[in-house]
């Protein structure tokens, strides 16, 4: 199988042996065709954005508008802070040149003059490293004005390595730009989108790391290629990071519509003591987990997992054995939320805090049967009703983890509660104190 | 206590504002800079930031409170970070991190007495792969176990 994000070949970070290996071809192709035709190139190719949401990455290009009268930007999403999600980072230590390259051709195609590359501020190694990188490009002439005498073209653009501060939110797009524009991290209410209204009120793509490394190969060998690779509405390789209890956890480029035991069995080596698998979150903590009796036929592309109730998120799978106490990784998962709820819309903001509380009580022994209910209903109350994405990320874990898992979490909640917790609003339901009393 | 960029700090904060169109874009790289420089960032130091890029000290403000990784009081030497999130938390994080709080006998954002170690639960630090994993300062140190992180932590002078 051919890997197209990660080669398998040596020392790939260095800049020589990438030139050595096709390196900077696709950019000096790029040069030779119009945007209008790179776009064209990138959307028959079907490429899906690998930064969660699948969205098709030539479609979002064609939403730049084609006037000059205001400067554009690209922005690559390296913020990568999905719990389970482990990839960039192997792009930025071993395909440095390949991210780079991806970012000068697609500046080109939409007609960016400066890219940002938002890296989280935790990778420091990756930061160094992809620096490194970025100032050799300048030196060799692929990036600033140099440039153009390299590729031979009137086109030149830059590009800058913004470092975060460990802000989960400011992965998400609108989030990000704030975030460079030396804000808060709050997202912005869409629309306007982006492409209208992006940094400093400009024009602005934004992309995964992943995505935009798939870009010279597509142009280098054309949509056709590309296009048959993997599932065929979800095209391409995807990076796979997989973690908890596998023997071989690590990240693993394969095509598109990979059977999810293969994954696990082939690639990651297995359960830890060929123990059965109780859960799989199949891309990062934010989306839908599976019950480990419905993993038979699941493939790994964004249609095929829609179709079993779940989304293909970052490829981030998270394995979880028959021994796991799935109320512990709720509990945690929903302190993430709460901790990184950014606390513009009320529902993110409180919802994510009470389903924390709520959960701690189930463990704490005081839930009942009808707080799994409540948990479910404040989720369904976050879920479509916050600016940006963070309260469906919140809201699905909880929702989907005890729909699927019922039987499991009704092994720790009571039916009646022994003790009221006045000061617990939703406990008096079940109290056996009137209100009037507690009200006294 | 009066707070000044170094010479050296004020070159790079001069490069740093080249990359952005505003000078407020520049205050996440740059209080990073003060940062290194000063351990943490103090009222002055952020009175002196906003000095610097010609903005308002309330930006500055908003933008330390916000982020986690800007500490808004001194920390460690070494700030030691444990992930605990679910990859970790499945192999056994917690175990760590109740290790290292008892080695140096300091609880979640507390600064041991000499000021040597400081200790954070932080959330996913994208090392899913080598969990569990704690972070000193900037390095990673991933597959630990209990006996790892101690010889990690006593080698640390």
């Amino acid at each position: 199988m051919e890997r197209i994000v990660l080669p398998q070949i040596e020392n790939f970070n260095q800049i020589d042996v990438y030139l050595a290996n096709k390196g900077f071809e696709a950019a000096k192709k790029a040069f030779s065709m119009s945007s209008d035709d790179i776009i064209d190139q990138v959307k028959k190719s079907g490429l899906r954005g690998r930064g969660g949401a699948a969205f098709l990455t030539g479609l979002k290009w064609s939403f730049m508008p084609k006037s000059n009268d205001k400067p554009k930007y690209l922005c690559i999403n390296g913020d990568e802070s999905e719990p389970g999600s482990f990839k960039d980072r192997q792009i930025f230590e071993f395909n440095p040149f390949q991210l780079i390259e991806g970012a000068i051709i697609t500046c080109y195609a939409i007609g960016a003059k400066v890219a940002y590359l938002y890296i989280r501020g935790e990778y420091h190694k990756w930061i160094k490293l992809m620096q490194n990188a970025v100032d050799i490009a300048y030196e060799r002439g692929f990036l600033g004005e140099k440039m153009k005498d390299t590729f031979n073209t009137s086109f030149s653009c830059d590009l800058f390595i913004h470092k975060g501060a460990g802000a989960y939110i400011c992965g998400e797009e609108s989030s990000l730009m704030n975030s460079i524009e030396g804000k808060r991290g709050y997202p912005r209410v869409k629309p306007p989108f982006p492409a209208q209204n992006g940094l400093w009120g400009n024009p602005t793509t934004i992309n995964n790391v992943e995505t935009i490394t798939n870009i010279p190969p597509i142009i280098r060998n054309g949509w056709e290629w590309f296009s048959k690779i993997g599932a065929p509405k979800h095209p391409g390789t995807i990076l796979f990071g997989v973690s908890g209890h596998v023997n071989k956890p690590g990240v693993y480029e394969l095509p598109s519509g990979t059977l999810l035991t293969e994954i696990i069995e082939n690639y990651a080596g297995g359960v830890i003591g060929g123990k059965k698998i109780k859960c799989v979150i199949p891309g990062g903590s934010s989306m839908p987990p599976l019950r480990g009796d419905q993993l038979e036929g699941v493939r790994m592309d964004a249609e095929s997992l829609k179709e079993v109730g779940s989304a293909i998120g970052t490829g981030g799978i998270m394995v979880m054995n028959e021994d796991t106490n799935l109320l512990d990784v709720l509990i945690r998962i929903a302190h993430f939320y709460h901790h990184e709820s950014c606390g513009q819309c009320t529902p993110c903001r409180e919802g994510t805090g009470w389903m924390e509380k709520t959960l701690k009580r189930i463990k704490a022994g005081y839930g009942t049967s009808k707080d799994l209910d409540l948990l479910c209903d404040v989720a369904n109350h976050i879920e479509g009703n916050t600016i940006c994405a963070l309260g469906d990320a919140a809201a699905w874990p909880v929702k989907f983890m005890i729909t699927r898992f019922r039987d499991e979490f009704e092994k720790y909640v009571k039916n009646e509660i022994a003790i009221p917790v006045p000061n617990k609003v939703h406990s008096m339901r079940n109290t056996a104190i009137p209100l009037a009393n507690l009200e006294k | 206590m009066k707070f000044a960029f170094t010479e050296e700090n004020l070159k790079k904060i001069e490069a740093v504002r080249k990359k952005y169109p505003t000078a407020l874009a520049a205050v996440m790289p740059v209080i990073y800079i003060a940062q290194e420089q000063n351990g943490y960032i103090s009222e002055e130091v952020m009175e002196e930031i906003a000095n610097v890029l010609g903005i308002d000290k309330v930006n500055v403000l908003s933008v330390v409170t916000f982020y986690t990784m800007y500490h808004t009081k001194p920390m460690g030497k070494y700030h030691v970070q444990v992930c605990t999130n679910v990859s970790c938390m499945l192999r056994g994080a917690y175990e760590i991190y109740d290790h290292v709080k008892n080695k140096l006998g300091i609880d979640n954002m507390q600064v041991t007495s000499d000021g040597k170690f400081s200790l954070e639960e932080v959330e996913c630090m994208g090392a899913c792969g080598g969990a569990p994993m704690v972070a000193i300062n900037e390095d990673y140190f991933e597959n630990l176990t209990k006996e790892k992180i101690e010889e990690i932590l006593d080698s640390l002078k």
